[in-house]
């Protein structure tokens, strides 16, 4: 179609998988020094096209092309050597050995046939990191990084390859929006005319603000190439979904009188938290905002007793409660969606079934101690229905589906479970446009029968979109307490900010006053 | 929205240094539990601080030190091992085929018999790398194979090593003139040394933590680790081989029903040196700290006759007790 030749180009290239048809007749082109964005719903295939791409899967049919040669790779190594590097969409670096030991793996440089050379290994990677201008201690063990340097050791990885064509899976699904600019600064050095970046993501504010064009898919078929600057949002998540989606609206309105449910009061942990005091009221959803690194997700930890506290009091409908561990919360009626659904909230080799009966198994699934397996999975199939989790049945195994599908997993899993106060840590990261929307008014429903919320996200937007009042959180405190009215984006950004000590013209709405 | 770029990426990462003087504080732990059990038997017994029982705690450190420095990489690799105390039963038996029954020269029957405990390890990589069989069942299978065959090779009666000369001097003798200390000690300070470098400084043990850390990015990051997989079990095999040598020699005979129970005792020194169970972590001073802690308790038991009873019951308490503290500690660093 255009007279330079394509970078990267995919041809009719089909893929099943047992029971799944994840692509079908699938194109792209990446032009020579582009950005090209992909994007499509959960499940569309955009993981399963760059697995074949490095060559963990082969294609049934179709072909590739690189610079117009055929490409076949047979490895991820063959792969990086024919010069395609891939970030994946799950967290894939080894979290005991050191930065520049993830940097190089099956590429140290060694003395001899057998030992390494440690010092050149560190240097080197110190030079890489001064090259892409990443502050990063080349010696630091990667899994004691946050999950944004982490993600900023992956992309160093794989530029370290120097490849042509870089392709990235969800690389911001877990960066707040600086880390997602130190991000795109990056992409932006390594696109010259000779390069090209595939672009994976379900945020379509980033796509707008890097890519160039972006190629829409669903259901494992092409559907159509957008050039950015013409496009519209709304066109795209139209194609993307094939349907509109309703517009942002607000939340519904707040009612100050509700009772309170869940009382926190100086709560604090040995490693972060302090003094951290906050009300939930009954069908209230309570935004928590804050840069990374803040202490929401401790918070909620340190509520549901996945960490020790070292002080503090809780209080359910005026009662004191003793929760000493997940277990003791979820009797209580608390239950806790876990940001890091690979470690803690998935089993990711049982089926989805035994996942979403997992935590309300006992009390509502068994008779006399046995399960029972017609109700269960009654109740799973119409969770799949009307969360819409793409999977050919209840009984796939979890690990088989698309990391969004595997999130909705995780909230059926509390939805069944009926708990009255629900804890979500980023519950849509991964989750596309289309069952974002759906999440969002299954939050609303949620509240208008009286469950009451706590909802964490890096998302202003969603804050905005969703929350009764917004707690915003800075270095392990609260900063802030805000209703919806005095919510926006300028005013959380400044709390965020704030250093403990310092004070904002504080609303007297502050924390720990009923 | 391209401005700030240092605070882009959080707060500054704890450097590597922090996490390795935590790394040594593990094994600080463990050397310092080590001396009180050890100033504790000293002081409830008279027969226990005397130089003829220190050496005697050293010998049989030794073997259960040799078949936990070579499960020592399984074990970070996040795999196990339980055939290398019948395994190594029946190196030993081996060992008397080849310089009793056969006749071999003595350096190319000790090799043999190193390398037929390679031989071993290889079988296992290969089940659990190639076939995909679990490590635990597979080297379960695999401890029954051995404790069978050391009965069927020696007809179950012991091979006395009587008149291969030169073969006990391989534990018992004294290498270094003066000094009373047994080759088996020197010979397990070498091959720990030699264990030790490999960990730390080699590809292999490079491979070995990252397989165990994380097996999936390791793969998806152009290594071959079902190859390296068969490596790290046929280089703790040798191990094995390595230690029915050492322990035939110093008995003078292959007994071809006494292996069962030393896999535990290894893989307990292991663990107690700071080795995590579910791989990534670990490291070879550690779990010979880890051997020196089960011979000791071994011995001062027997010393202050506690029956033999009683002295699973505390080992296994110590083991709880170890595994325990570490946790503790993990949790409060992180
Ligand atoms: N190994 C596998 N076995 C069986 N089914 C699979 C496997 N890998 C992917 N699938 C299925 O293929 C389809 C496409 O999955 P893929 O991971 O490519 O989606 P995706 O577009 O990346 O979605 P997401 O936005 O949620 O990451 C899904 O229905 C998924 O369940
Ligand atoms: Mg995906």
């Amino acid at each position: 179609m255009t007279a330079e030749p394509a970078l990267l180009e995919v041809e009719g290239v089909d893929k099943s998988f047992p029971g799944v048809r994840a692509l079908r007749a699938m194109r792209l082109e990446l032009r020579p020094g582009e950005v090209l964005a992909l994007v499509g719903e959960n499940g569309a295939g955009k993981s399963t096209l760059m697995k074949l791409l490095s060559g963990i899967h082969t294609a049934d049919a179709g072909h590739f092309r690189l610079d117009g040669h055929p490409y076949l790779p047979t490895s991820p190594r063959h792969a990086l050597e024919l010069g395609i590097s891939i970030i994946h969409q799950e967290f894939n670096l080894v979290p005991d050995l050191t930065v520049a030991q993830n940097i190089f793996i099956g590429r140290e440089p060694r003395r001899g046939r057998l030992l390494l050379d440690d010092r050149r290994l560190n240097d080197d990677a110190a030079a890489l990191l001064e090259r892409l201008d990443l502050p990063l201690d080349p010696r630091a063990v990667v899994g004691e990084l946050t999950v944004a340097n982490q993600q900023m050791v992956e992309i160093a990885k794989a530029l370290s390859y120097q490849p042509r064509v870089l392709i990235m899976d969800e690389p911001t699904a877990a960066l707040n929006d600086a880390e997602v600019a130190t991000l795109h600064e990056l992409i932006r050095r390594f696109t010259r005319p000779d390069t090209g970046v595939i672009y994976i993501s379900h945020r379509m504010g980033e796509i707008k603000r890097i890519a160039d064009r972006v190629t829409v898919i669903r259901d494992g078929e092409y559907v159509d190439t957008l050039d950015v600057a013409t496009a519209t949002t709304p066109d795209i998540i139209a194609l993307m979904v094939g349907r509109a989606i309703t517009a942002d609206s607000g939340p519904e309105g707040v009612r100050a009188d509700r009772d309170t449910v869940l009382g926190v009061r100086g709560l604090g942990t040995r490693s972060l938290l302090d003094d951290v005091s906050f009300d939930l009221r009954r069908g209230e959803i309570l935004g928590f905002a804050g840069l990374m690194g803040s202490g929401r997700t401790e918070v909620a930890r340190a509520l549901v007793g996945a960490d020790a506290r070292s002080s503090g009091r809780i209080t359910l409908r005026g009662t004191e409660v003793r929760i000493g561990n997940p277990a003791d919360a979820a009797r209580l009626g608390i239950g806790y969606l876990s940001e890091d659904r690979k470690r803690f909230g998935l089993l990711l080799e049982q089926d989805v079934k035994a996942n979403i009966a997992l935590s309300a198994l006992r009390d509502r699934f068994t008779r006399a101690g046995f399960v029972r397996d017609g109700a269960l999975r009654t109740r799973a199939e119409q969770l799949i229905g009307s969360l819409r989790i793409r999977t050919p049945s209840a009984h796939q195994t979890t690990k088989h589906l698309s990391g969004g599908n595997q999130q909705k997993v995780v909230i059926a899993k509390w939805l069944v479970k009926d708990c009255d106060v629900l804890i979500f840590d980023e519950p849509t990261r991964g989750i596309d446009v289309g069952a974002k929307d759906e999440i969002y008014q299954l939050l609303n429903q949620l509240a208008a029968q009286g469950k009451s919320i706590i909802m964490i996200s890096s998302e202003l937007p969603e804050i905005l979109r969703l929350s009764h009042r917004v707690v915003v959180m800075s270095e392990g405190r609260v900063t802030g307490v805000l209703d919806a009215a005095e919510a926006t984006q300028e005013n959380i950004m400044r709390y965020a900010t704030l250093r403990p000590g310092e004070t904002a013209e504080a609303p007297d709405r502050t924390a720990g006053r009923p | 929205m391209t401005t700030a770029k240092a605070p882009a990426v959080g707060p500054r990462p704890r450097s590597g240094t922090a996490a390795a003087i935590r790394g040594r504080l593990q094994q600080l732990l463990a050397f310092a539990s080590l001396i009180v059990i050890y100033t504790f038997f000293a002081i409830a017994s008279p027969y226990f601080f005397t130089y003829d029982n220190f050496i005697s705690i050293l010998f049989s450190t030794v073997v259960i030190g040799t078949l936990a420095v070579g499960t020592t990489f399984v074990i970070i690799s996040a795999g196990i091992d339980l055939s290398i105390g019948t395994g190594m039963a029946l190196c030993a038996v081996m060992s008397g085929v080849f310089l009793v029954n056969a006749g071999l020269p003595l350096a190319v029957g000790v090799l043999a018999t190193i390398l037929f405990g390679g031989f071993m390890g290889l079988v296992n990589g290969v089940n659990v790398a190639v076939l995909r069989i679990p490590p635990f069942i597979a080297t379960l299978a695999m401890m029954l194979v051995a404790e069978g065959l050391a009965l069927v090779v020696s007809d179950s009666t012991p091979i006395y090593f009587t008149d291969v000369s030169g073969y006990g001097d391989i534990s018992t003798g004294h290498l270094v003139p003066g000094v009373d200390i047994p080759n088996a000690v020197l010979v397990l300070l070498a091959v720990a040394a030699v264990a030790g470098v490999l960990l730390t400084k080699s590809v292999l043990g490079r491979y070995t933590y990252s397989i165990g850390s994380n097996e999936e990015a390791t793969a998806l990051s152009g290594i071959d680790v079902r190859r390296w997989k068969i490596v790290i079990y046929t280089f703790a095999g040798l191990f094995t081989g390595l230690a029915g040598v050492l322990i035939s020699a110093r008995l003078g005979s292959a007994q071809p029903a006494t292996g069962m129970g030393y896999e535990l005792q290894a893989i307990a020194a292991v663990v107690i040196g700071g080795t995590s169970l579910s791989g990534g972590k670990g490291s070879i001073v550690g779990t010979l700290i880890g051997a020196l802690i089960i011979s000791v308790l071994n011995n001062g038991l027997q010393i202050m006759s506690i029956p033999q009873e009683w002295q699973n019951v505390i080992l296994g308490c110590v083991i709880l007790l170890a595994v325990y503290t570490d946790r503790v500690r993990r949790r409060e660093t992180s």
